[in-house]
């Protein structure tokens, strides 16, 4: 049995511990907005915060995530229904086409403004290079996360290089 | 766009409003009560048109068989329906027609077997007669493809409903309150009569306005008074994409649901011989075994099970012949069979004109090129899968499709029901190219589902995504070219590697006096699939470098070489200069920088690029792209662009990196680790000129995709002086500096 706290909810899963945090939020706890795209890491699509840290959850087991606070995309509004700056940037712009992928987009920019309020065109390279778009949208991507970025306060700290990376 | 003759109503009538399929006073308990049945779903409601509900609150509902799959067609073909009819934008809604026959896209099955070839009047009925089955058939149907939405269902459906819809309200208001239809305006869903102040909604006349046959001639408007089209407007389905709300097939739940994966045969066509199952059977939550004549299936209570144990699976297959097929093998074939066919004289013709091989002996000289592309996948973001649920005799099919009539007359065949007794409902695609125009795995979830007796959702792996898709088939191509002193072309001719569609891909836009294209077909095991823009992707590669090469060896600029093969086509000539225009063409660039120009016409839409390349790293890195696009009118233009921005990176990853291999007659690649795909710090700045010649209308979906693999080769030659005539480019030796 593992308790998961998901956005903001204590949820208690009865499953395989190595069964894959992303099986456990569609088919468990119904939260399919949580893509599954290649099953190993490579596209991101199935990007949710654990701990606030992005990871794959294709790729990181359920006993991973015991204890632990899991944010998906279903969580990213504030309580009275506010979308977050960056999913305001993303109808502003036009993001998404087929939108299969922009749960995970949006998961990994939220990760990347939380760690880098500013980021510069670098940042976001190595931060959103692990999120596929098979539509291409990465110029609008790009574009929405420095438009999303500028409504922000800088109050996180700026952290180092390492953390707030997604894992590969 | 306002020329609406008496003939071209009654072609395009037959073709998308069909009398009997839109039946365009259709409401329920009248002329087509089921039809209307499924559409009109509240109380109060009235279908004015087929193609528009307007229900009691007037809310204009614009509905066409189109899905959507990120192309955004249905907000620009309400934007076209709402135009015609004076629609309150505030106030309206788009609905994807369900998979019915009434529903099936006749303009689409013309278009695509009728081409560019203009039938002549007196045959208009026989030939309608001969589209109208075609389109009841499995053969074609309701489908998103082909760039078609905007230029056949929009064009031919969405505004002749519109403008119809608005001219039978008019009428009706007029009769309503005694005075001349003339003195009547509309605006935002309501009708006004200024002389006596009188107003009303549209709701308000909708029932009148049904008891009335439709105007056979409904005027349209001019581009001058257009308010809707031609202006950006935000998608309908956005919003949903960014909360995790928006349904994909992926996404359907229903009680008591099974999942399955599934392995395919590996060498695609061939027999499940045995299955042993001794393991997987015992493994947690594993429910069924599937065995079929192509595939075996898993189902379990929850995919990741299904996945674990169907890995454990010992299962041989029957291969045949294709099992001792390699990529080297298939390619080598190609050439013997394109050596023989010259040889033998047996080319098949595919364009003709003058007479190429005799211009050819009297040439200054002659130059000659192969070139090559391999097979590609699709690679959608969202794996293939499909969730059947079937109760007694009836079946119900989620899933994400670009044709869900096809799906359903396919589904209803391979498990032996009756059309009428399955239903399609289609979600939203994560991502279509042309992969989810097939209906296989739509009939694979229904052949287990049909096995197990409750519902089941089948997901594939990407594995099985990229290695059991319908592929871009690889393919050779010849060219044999006379040029006379200038170094300009006075005999034409191309040889490749099977015709699929659209038929004049291969056709060159250029002024040739004597032209002669042929091709020959291939006979490997590997099946073919539309993938976005079809064969437009590898002749845009091959005619744009091939004509790079020319203007090279006539020693001329490649922008001027093409002009100048461009004159009198002023609408060629406008695109070109603007691509040229907005890169800087004939700027000097850094060494290991070089520009490269292409402009490839497809789907009645012309679009150039230019692509500034650094070859200084490693892989050729594009910085930047400008395309210029006419696609006679733009409806949605920032959707437009959105859509050439797409393209662009959809024909960048196949041009650098997209290459699928075959060895013992498997597919080698199978995930997005070996199949790789353009990611963020790799896409290169995209700009996008629009421009409306006002001619006819021409796709978006697709044309953007062709242009960028030439321009990217012929962009490496120029700034490294290596000409590269296979794709993929990254892996070559591309003479990075």
């Amino acid at each position: 049995m593992a308790t998961l706290i998901v956005n903001g909810r204590r949820e208690a899963l009865d499953v395989d511990p190595n069964q894959p945090l992303l099986w456990a939020l569609r088919e468990n706890l119904k939260l399919t907005g949580t893509k599954f795209g290649c099953g190993i890491a490579q596209c991101g699509a199935c990007t949710v915060h654990v701990d606030g840290q992005p990871v794959r959850s294709c790729s990181t087991p359920v006993a991973f995530a015991d204890g632990k606070e899991i944010t998906t995309i279903e969580g990213l509004k504030s309580a009275d229904g506010t979308l977050h700056a960056l999913q305001q940037a993303w109808i502003d712009n036009q993001v998404p086409q087929c939108g299969y992928c922009q749960s995970g987009q949006i998961m990994s920019a939220v990760a990347l403004l939380e760690s880098k309020p500013r980021p510069t065109d670098a940042d976001i390279d190595t931060a959103m290079r692990g999120n596929i778009c098979r539509c291409g949208m990465y110029s609008r991507i790009r574009k929405a996360i420095k438009e999303a970025a500028l409504t922000l306060p800088v109050s996180a700290p700026d952290l180092t290089d390492v953390e707030g990376q997604p894992n590969e | 766009m306002n020329k609406w003759t008496r003939r071209g109503f009654i072609t395009a009538g037959v073709l998308t409003t069909g009398a009997l399929v839109v039946g365009v006073a259709i409401r329920p308990g009248h002329r087509a009560p089921k039809l209307a049945g499924m559409v009109a779903d509240g109380e109060g409601e009235v279908l004015v048109n087929t193609w528009v509900k307007i229900d009691a609150d007037n809310l204009v509902t614009a509905i066409a068989p189109h899905s959507e799959m990120g192309q955004g067609a249905p907000t620009a073909l309400t934007q076209m329906l709402a135009d015609e009819m004076d629609a309150d934008w505030e106030k309206i809604a788009y609905q994807e027609a369900p998979a019915h026959e009434d529903f099936a896209n006749y303009a689409l099955a013309r278009e695509f077997i009728a081409g560019d070839m203009s039938i002549p009047r007196f045959l208009d009925d026989t030939v309608d007669g001969v589209f109208l089955n075609l389109a009841k058939s499995d053969l074609v149907g309701q489908i998103t493809g082909g760039s078609t939405s905007i230029r056949l269902t929009g064009q031919r459906g969405m505004r002749i409903a519109g403008a119809a819809a608005r001219e039978m309200i008019v009428k009706a208001a007029a009769k309503t309150w005694k005075v001349p239809a003339r003195e009547l305006r509309t605006e935002n869903s309501q009708v006004f009569h200024d002389g006596s102040g009188q107003s009303g909604r549209y709701a308000d006349f909708a029932e009148e306005a049904a008891k009335h046959m439709p105007p056979s001639q409904p005027k349209l408007k001019a581009v001058s008074e257009y308010q809707i089209m031609g202006k950006p407007k935000q998608r309908f389905d956005i919003p949903s994409k960014v909360d995790g709300t928006a349904m994909f097939g992926i996404d359907v739940d229903l009680p008591d649901m099974k999942y399955a994966a599934v392995m395919g045969a590996p060498v695609i066509g061939s027999t499940v011989k045995t299955v042993d199952a001794s393991t997987a059977e015992t493994m947690p939550g594993v429910v069924k075994i599937v065995k079929k004549d192509h595939f075996v299936a898993v189902v379990a209570d929850g995919y990741w099970q299904a996945q674990q144990a169907i890995h454990a699976l010992n299962v041989t297959f029957d291969e045949g012949e294709a099992g001792a097929r390699d990529q080297d093998g298939i390619y080598e074939r190609f050439r013997t069979a394109m050596t023989e066919a010259v040889d033998q004289g047996k080319e098949k013709e595919d364009i003709s004109h003058g007479n190429a091989r005799k211009a050819a002996k009297s040439a200054a000289r002659t130059f000659e090129a192969e070139y090559s592309v391999p097979f590609l996948a699709h690679a959608a973001m969202e794996p293939l899968n499909a969730t059947v649920r079937i109760d007694g005799k009836t079946a119900e099919v989620w899933t994400g499709t670009q044709n869900p009539l096809l799906t359903r007359n396919a589904v209803a065949e391979a498990i032996g029901f009756k059309t009428a007794d399955v239903a399609v409902h289609n979600q939203f695609l994560g991502g279509g190219f042309g992969r989810r125009a097939n209906p296989d795995y739509s009939i694979m979830a229904a052949q287990i589902a049909l096995d197990c007796g409750f519902p089941v959702k089948m997901i594939w792996s990407r594995e099985e995504d990229t290695q059991q898709d319908w592929y871009r088939l690889a393919s050779v191509s010849r060219f044999k070219v006379g040029l006379d002193d200038e170094g300009m072309p006075v005999s034409w001719e191309q040889q490749y590697v099977d015709k699929h569609d659209p038929p004049e891909a291969a056709h060159p836009i250029y002024n040739l006096d004597n032209a002669f294209v042929h091709y020959i077909e291939s006979d490997h095991h590997m099946r073919f699939g539309a993938w976005r823009s079809v064969d437009h992707t590898q002749h845009g590669f091959y005619i744009e470098s091939a004509i790079d090469e020319l203007a090279h060896e006539a020693g001329k600029d490649g922008y001027e070489y093409r002009r100048a093969l461009l004159a009198g086509k002023p609408r060629h000539l406008a695109v070109l200069d603007a691509a040229a225009k907005a890169a800087g063409w004939g700027k000097t660039m850094p060494d290991g920088h070089g520009l490269g120009i292409s402009i490839v016409e497809s789907f009645g839409t012309l679009c150039a690029q230019v692509v500034e390349v650094d070859m200084t790293g490693s892989v050729p890195k594009v910085s930047h792209v400008y395309a210029a696009a006419d696609p006679g009118f733009v409806v949605n233009p920032d959707g437009f662009t959105a859509q050439i921005e797409s393209g662009v990176i959809y024909g960048l990853t196949a041009a650098l990196y997209g290459e699928i291999t075959i060895e013992a007659g498997r597919v080698m690649q199978s995930n997005f680790h070996d199949y790789e795909i353009v990611r963020m710090d790799e896409a290169p700045e995209i700009h996008v000129t629009l421009i409306n010649s006002g001619a006819k209308l021409g796709g978006g979906g697709e044309p953007g995709t062709p242009p960028i693999a030439p321009a990217l080769a012929n962009a490496i030659f120029n700034a490294t002086g290596k000409r590269l005539r296979t794709l993929p480019l990254a892996y070559q030796d591309t003479g990075s500096v």
